[in-house]
């Protein structure tokens, strides 16, 4: 039973690193249909960004705000030069944004060093707390509470501002909310920053989890956003989290009793949805 | 003699490699409704998104006024008055009735509350669904919601792409009626192949053929003419 919690607290974590890097994606694709193989490369950038400040000021969380303003300095600037240029073409959408992913990857080399750079949780978050017989990692709780919280947030803006509202009929119909006088090109700038902002604040998160950090980090966590993002449903952020928590739960699973077999498992899960529900495992249509 | 609101002069529009719209022209009149017609394929549906911006014109002009609109974004066009039906209604159907129309409705101000109220005793369905998935609306509850969010957010000119499309009567009947209604309110250009429909609301008449405006009128003349009729719409 212990080994059970523990795995399934292991995967949830890695469920809600996973999710803050899908809610991006997901809104990005949903409203502008724009595929963005370049949020792990956002993603890297929020560690490094994150962990310079936090070891340049010693303070963890101010290396969480920095990852986030790295995220949205870098989504903005992504968005302007790379993004814009080829709305409506996915074929250059792809190849754009992978080549990218390998720029923002060299940059993090040239400018932090081609080397691994450790990282520990803040005294706070290290050890673990203990519930009967279970044993919870404090950073992994507090992961799965941030990746929570997260989500409340960004599903009230959803649900109850106008944003939220203009960002959910986008996602339906964007040329309709476009003859209602909405500039989408301008929503969806906001949407981008947004997503590279979660994206960072998920590789500044990992960076204690993982231990380390590394340029090409976030390729391997960019492949389980997307599988997420077809999971949960194109634009659906609850979706998202439900195929997150999915995705991190099944991977810890079968990690532990069949590793070779922890990502396929994930392609599998995608695969399936894809053949039997294309819309997303998680999306009601009307 | 009423004044020109919309004005379209020698408007082409390419789809793809198509030329749809081959020289299109014509003008509605303030405080008319301007119907046109047309076989399928004439042209009719991309001449209203071409007004709106949502197809763009390669030729010609098109005023809103006095200004030219033809270059403008489709959210620029919106906001300078114009309000859009489209044919397939474009409900968002995941968003209830009410965030439908709000997402329509730039602010709360007294005016947008006041038109609001209006067209919600046109629409009373809009009213008992205000909570319901739109998406599970019946077709004419979801035309008329289209019809409703296009005109709350303050339009003086309404572009309905066939609005009895795939209805049953008695609902066709319902939003007709609903149309007239507006007709006070707002100018109209109705594209519409329910001939006896268009021809009850209907001031003013264009034939759309081939991507081109062949023949125009008053609505009487139309109606009073079996030869013309046959001669463009196929129809006695």
């Amino acid at each position: 039973m212990e080994l059970f919690f523990s795995l399934l607290i292991n995967g949830l974590a890695t469920g809600m690193l996973i999710f803050l890097l899908a809610v991006g994606l997901t809104l990005i694709f949903g409203l502008m249909s724009v595929l963005n193989f370049a949020h792990g490369g956002l993603f890297a950038w929020g560690a490094y960004g994150g962990v310079w400040i936090y070891s340049l000021t010693e303070s963890y969380m101010i290396g969480v705000a920095g990852a986030i303003i790295t995220g949205v300095i870098l989504g903005f600037i992504t968005e302007k030069l790379i993004i814009k240029p080829v709305y409506g073409d996915h074929v250059q959408q792809i190849l754009i944004t992978l080549g990218y992913m390998l720029v923002l990857g060299e940059l993090i080399k040239v400018v932090f060093g081609p080397n691994q750079i450790a990282v520990s949780p803040p005294e706070l978050l290290r050890g673990s707390i203990e519930i009967g017989e279970l044993l919870i990692i404090k950073y992994r709780a507090f992961i799965i509470i941030t990746g929570i919280f997260i989500f409340l947030i960004v599903n009230y803006i959803l649900k109850n501002t106008k944003i939220g509202l203009i960002v959910r009929a986008g996602v339906i119909d964007k040329e309709m909310i476009q003859a209602l006088g909405v500039n989408i090109n301008k929503v969806f700038l906001y949407v981008f920053m947004t997503g590279a902002a979660l994206a960072a604040l998920s590789g500044m998160l990992l960076a204690p989890y993982a231990g380390v950090i590394h340029a090409d980090m976030g390729m391997e966590y960019a492949i389980l956003a997307f599988v997420v993002v077809v999971i949960g449903g194109m634009g659906n952020v609850t979706g998202s989290l439900l195929a997150a928590a999915l995705v991190g739960i099944s991977g810890a699973f079968m990690a532990y009793y069949v590793p070779e077999l922890s990502l396929a498992t994930n392609m599998l899960l995608m695969v399936i949805v894809l053949v039997f529900r294309p819309k997303g495992l998680f999306t009601i249509r009307g | 003699m009423m004044s020109t609101l919309l004005k379209l002069q020698q408007v082409e529009t390419y789809i793809e490699e198509f030329h749809i719209l081959q020289g299109i022209s014509f003008e509605a009149r303030k405080g008319e409704v301007t119907v046109l017609l047309g076989r399928n394929g004439a042209g009719k549906t991309t001449t209203l998104r071409t007004i709106m911006g949502l197809n763009k014109a390669s030729k010609g002009q098109i005023f809103f006024g006095n200004e030219e609109i033809q270059t403008l974004q489709p959210y620029e066009i919106a906001n300078k008055g114009m309000g859009y039906v489209p044919e397939d209604q474009g409900i968002f159907g995941e968003l209830t009735v009410e965030e439908n129309i709000k997402v329509a409705m730039k602010k709360d101000d007294s005016q947008s509350l006041e038109r609001l109220e209006w067209i919600l005793q046109i629409f009373p369905d809009l009213k008992k669904f205000w909570q319901k998935q739109s998406g599970l609306l019946s077709g004419g509850q979801k035309q008329m919601l289209s019809i409703a969010r296009a005109y709350v957010k303050n339009c003086e000119l309404l572009l309905i792409d066939e609005p009895s499309k795939g209805l049953a009567p008695i609902v066709v009947e319902k939003v007709m009626e609903s149309i007239q209604e507006m007709k006070d309110k707002t100018t109209i250009i109705l594209v519409e192949q329910n001939f006896m429909m268009a021809s009850r609301i209907g001031d003013y008449f264009y034939i759309v053929d081939e991507g081109r405006t062949v023949y125009d009128g008053k609505m009487q003349e139309l109606i009073g003419n079996k030869e013309l009729r046959e001669k463009h719409l196929g129809i006695a």
